[in-house]
């Protein structure tokens, strides 16, 4: 055998992170009662802003502000339509991501970066060199850890702050939440944004970190994955990390295991996370989602 | 369908007054390219727009050049070429192998029009197929691959299982052990040509299993950003020379050069003399190209390689020499035998020491 | 202040003219973005719109918009059902993937069988079971498990991506084919082939299909008990309840039936324009044809004329991009806004505007 579990384990990390990111942004935007199928476009157009950005400043961090702003800046189109135009959410949503693959592919014709350009590796002082858990936990870049800074800053400000309660009210009874004085669509347009700026965040970790590079089409399908991993969470934060890792974890174990030469249908085994994903829904018996997901919401209804 | 081949003849002027554009000059030749991906793919349809782009400055003003990129395999594909036939292109290049069925039928109903298809092996009376013999850049690899590694193993991205994909593996894997009994090849399988993140991850997943040298049969330069940033790995160009990545870890490269061939078709038919043909060229003729090999590699072995290029170029020396055997033990080649060219293009069997199945 | 009021009743002069405003709209928006590429913006808007139906060429356009239309009008009429209930399929695209491969696996299976009149309805048979027994997936979770449908359909595309992929290179591949991904080509086999009805109009098996669902599907919305049970669910579940509509049979219905047509679609696009199994298949006529169905505002009539509009965009697009060397990526970008517009324009239907701050109530 070859396959070391500990880079396993560390490699699983970083493959789980755009994902991670995308979902736990696409998840505030759930629980605000609003389903944003737009995750892929969004991603896409973050992915290559970030890596404009940060091959043009020389500074890969500055890349992923503007990602993020990037994509913040998208979702604003999203939110415009849906929120004050009360579009349909499924139609404007594919409708973005369609508009954000073609779009991206605009921006980026002609652009070029140099190799040289990488995010550095932390090495987390004592904590780094605790033997096993050291390589697999605390090696990576700051972008890993920044994304299990969201989601715990997520759960906590969806269970603790009482703008958390808001959004959660809002997502719960727009009727109630708009009857009792709150501004349903400013709370809604502020979390399509954040939503719009994770999913900038993590399509410029996969141009600037994972593969690193900018082709058109690079986000290859992880903004769905996103999606599907926020629903596999039942809209809770922590399961987040999970759903996601799991995700990461058989995508890399699969390339692995063909690696080993094991004699496996390997044409068939990338179907493996999906299939797993529908069977853990149904073991876990998907928890309730938001009761307002998807519906309009106009002041005078 | 008769309708259509009405339409054929003389529909280039047609279409070119309805556009509001000047007829189009008689001593004019039109050239059209269809492309599967973006023309800034970094590999395989970059490759054909840089040759086309090399085709059309080799003759200024005498070619007028249209192309179209990003064209789906299937229905749309048929459209596309009808589409560029009706506006009057005199020859189409259709540069992937999903386009064979497509240009086959508008073939058809363009007789006059002539179609070359890229890497397939349906032909007509106006349409030539034509591929490169990537293989004998491997036998160059695999000897450069064997001489340099260090672990003994040897990573393979591997993208669709096809022949040319296989005879890659073989001829690779071949090499490597002639120069280095102990090597050990892990293959792994994308099912894509091109998906950066997937590359990046089964290049990672390679180098973390101990491979000290990772070949790629996909597009991207995501390999090579792996390998360098885990250091000590050597990685190979893939249709580009990827320079950008030499010395170390790209230490040379397979280019794919096609401009040779795409002025030779267009001067034939400039010439008037264009029939169909196959073509499968190699080395020799240009058609693969060896980027320069790189300091990082031994003088010894980088000479050992480039003597081997030269004797393949120059005929004298084939990849697929016997004594081989197939995986299952079974004799494919006696001693002093030279593969056929019909096994090749059929190749669909690993060769004896490939560990690991075929995808079928 | 600018703001939105309910109209009593939407207004039947905006239901016709919200479209048409926001087609003006992207054409505006449309020759800004082809100005910017450095093209001239009305050239392109005339490729693009009028020569694939009255220019010059027309002849061989026209055909193909019909051909491009015809999955995507199928599929949306059949997504139109659940989506007025409330159901939520978002895989039509493995539906149709996987009709598709049914519906060609009968046909591969027997080669070289002769007899059209047996094999052909067989083969329609399969296509449309394939995609109804793969919408029964997360039908029969919802059901049984209350597991959401618009998760597990999504999922399925993926699955059936894989699938169609493997069996490219393994199962279906032409045994003839040198080792090369893909089936034997369904169009040069004349007992399977679905081939234009009438010669060089584009108009196939699947085309006819799709004009029939769109006749079934408005006397049902219309006339029928089904399609008033089907409104009603989707306005009020409960009230349904009360009205004695099986939920869950609704469920399984309109899932199965928005499968059966999706893998319909697919099996009619196997067998006529695409005419392999090959992993390029997918072509997200399922995705797409969501966008129709809400674009026509999930009304039969209006799908056709979604249908026929997304597809002139894709065979005007492609025209577009060969004749004027535009980026593939524009007409993506320029049909993204087409959307935007469509769905931004509805709203003057429903509401209107007023001046002024709000009314006290």
């Amino acid at each position: 055998m070859d396959i070391n579990p500990i880079l396993l384990l560390a490699a699983l990390m970083v493959a789980s992170t755009p994902i991670l990111l995308a979902a736990i942004g696409e998840l505030v935007v759930e629980r605000s009662g609003v389903l944003n199928l737009g995750v892929e476009g969004m991603m896409i157009v973050g992915a290559v802003c970030g890596y404009i950005a940060g091959h043009s400043s020389g500074n890969p961090y500055l890349g992923f502000v503007g990602a993020a702003a990037a994509g913040a800046a998208l979702s604003l189109i999203f939110a415009v339509l849906t929120q004050f135009l009360l579009t349909n959410q499924v139609a404007t949503g594919l409708g973005l991501t369609m508009f954000g693959l073609g779009l991206s592919s605009l921006i980026g014709q002609g652009s070029k970066g140099s190799p040289d350009l990488t995010v550095s590796k932390l090495h987390i002082p004592l904590l780094a060199d605790i033997p096993v858990i050291g390589p697999i936990l605390f090696q990576h870049d700051v972008m890993v850890y920044l994304s299990v800074a969201i989601v715990a800053g997520v759960w906590a400000f969806l269970k603790y702050s009482r703008a958390g309660l808001i959004l959660r009210a809002v997502g719960e009874n727009h009727d109630a939440a708009h009857a009792l004085g709150y501004n349903v669509r400013a709370v809604r347009v502020l979390a399509i944004m954040f939503g719009g700026a994770c999913a900038g965040l993590a399509g410029a970790y996969i141009s600037l970190v994972r593969v690193p590079q900018w082709i058109d089409g690079i986000t290859a399908g992880a903004g769905w994955i996103a999606l599907a991993i926020v629903v596999f969470a039942s809209w809770k934060p922590w399961r987040l990390i999970a759903g996601a890792y799991l995700f990461g974890g058989v995508t890399v174990l699969q390339l692995n295991l063909q690696a080993e030469g094991l004699k496996i249908p390997v044409e068939y085994l990338s179907m493996a996370p999906y299939l797993a994903t529908i069977v853990v829904l149904v073991m876990i018996r998907a928890g309730r989602a938001p009761a307002s997901l998807g519906k309009s919401f106009h002041p005078s209804t | 369908m008769k309708r259509r081949t009405l339409l054929a003849t003389g529909a280039g002027a047609a279409m070119a007054a309805a556009l509001g554009l000047p007829a189009r000059a008689q001593d004019k030749t039109k050239v059209g390219f269809i492309y599967v991906g973006p023309i800034n793919d970094g590999g395989w349809t970059q490759h054909h727009h840089h040759s086309a782009m090399e085709m059309v400055h080799h003759f200024g003003d005498a070619v007028d050049f249209v192309y179209q990129e990003n064209v789906p395999e299937g229905p749309d594909a048929e459209r596309a070429i009808t589409q560029m036939a009706l506006g009057g292109a005199d020859i189409i290049f259709t540069t992937s192998f999903g386009f064979m069925d497509p240009t086959i039928n508008v073939a058809a109903n363009f007789p006059d029009v002539k179609f070359e298809h890229a890497t397939g092996y349906k032909q007509a009376d106006n349409v030539s197929v034509y591929s490169a013999r990537f293989y004998e850049g491997r036998a160059i690899q695999g000897t450069l691959a064997g001489r340099v590694t260090k672990s003994n193993k040897i990573g393979y991205i591997a993208s669709v299982p096809i022949p040319e994909v296989i005879r890659g593996i073989n001829s690779a894997y071949l090499h490597a052990k002639k120069v280095n009994p102990d090597v050990e090849f892990k293959v792994i399988w994308i099912f894509e040509w091109l998906n950066p993140a997937k590359e990046a991850d089964a290049a990672k997943a390679l180098i973390e299993q101990g491979c000290d040298v990772v070949l790629q049969h996909t597009d991207s330069t995501a390999p090579h950003q792996a390998a360098k940033e885990a250091g000590g790995v050597y990685t190979f160009g893939q249709a580009a020379d990827m320079a950008e990545y030499g010395p170390m870890p790209r230490i040379s490269s397979i280019i794919d050069n096609w401009s040779p061939y795409y002025i030779e078709r267009v001067q034939a038919v400039i010439d008037g003399t264009w029939s169909s043909v196959n073509t499968w060229d190699g080395i020799g003729a240009g058609m693969v190209g060896i980027g320069e090999i790189s300091d990082a590699v031994p003088a010894e072995a980088k000479a050992e390689a480039e003597a081997m290029r030269d004797a393949i170029a120059a005929g004298t020396y084939h990849p697929f020499t016997g004594p081989i055997n197939k995986q299952d033990g079974s004799a494919w080649l006696a001693e002093g035998e030279i593969a056929n060219d019909g096994d090749l293009a059929g190749m669909f069997f690993f060769v004896e020491g490939i560990e690991g199945d075929i995808p079928s | 202040m600018l703001r939105l009021e309910k109209r009593p009743q939407p207004s039947k002069n905006w239901s016709y003219g919200a479209p048409l405003l926001a087609v003006v709209l992207t054409i505006i928006l449309g020759m800004g973005l082809f100005a910017i590429l450095g093209k001239d913006p009305v050239i392109a808007i005339k490729t693009i719109f009028w020569d694939p139906v009255f220019g010059q060429f027309a002849h061989f356009y026209r055909p193909e918009v019909v051909k491009k239309a015809a999955p995507l009008v199928l599929i949306a009429v059949g997504l139109s059902f659940g989506f007025r209930a409330g159901i939520w399929n978002i895989g039509a695209e493995g539906q149709y993937i996987i009709g598709a491969i049914c519906g060609a696996g009968v046909a591969l299976a027997v080669y070289p069988y002769d007899t059209r009149w047996v094999l052909f309805p067989l083969m329609i048979v399969a296509g449309a079971l394939g995609g109804f027994l793969w919408a029964m997936i997360p039908a029969l979770l919802r059901v049984f498990f209350k597991t959401n449908e618009i998760l597990v359909s999504l999922m399925l595309v993926y699955v059936a991506e894989v699938l169609i992929k493997a069996f490219s290179i393994g199962l279906l591949r032409n045994p003839e084919g040198y080792g090369m991904p893909g089936s034997r080509n369904l169009r040069q086999y004349p007992a399977a082939a679905n081939l234009d009805l009438i010669s060089g109009t584009g108009f196939h098996w699947g085309a006819l299909t799709a004009v029939f669902a769109v006749v079934v599907a408005y006397v049902m919305f219309t006339r029928h008990q089904f399609g008033f049970n089907v409104r009603l669910a989707g306005q009020s579940p409960r009230a349904a309840g009360f009205a004695g509509v099986n939920a869950n049979k609704l469920i399984i219905v309109c899932l199965g039936l928005s499968g059966a047509m999706a893998g319909l679609a697919g099996l009619f696009e196997v067998a006529g324009p695409s005419g392999q199994i090959l992993g390029s298949f997918p072509s997200y006529y399922g995705f797409t044809a969501i966008i129709v169905a809400f674009l026509g505002r999930l009304n039969p009539i209006g799908i056709l004329l979604a249908g026929l509009l997304m597809a002139l965009t894709y065979i005007g697009g492609q025209a577009a991009e060969a004749q004027l060397n535009l980026p593939s990526a524009a007409i993506l970008t320029f049909q993204g806004m087409l959307l935007f517009c469509l769905l931004a324009v509805d709203v003057l239907t429903n509401y209107r505007f007023k001046i002024g701050k709000a009314e006290v109530r």
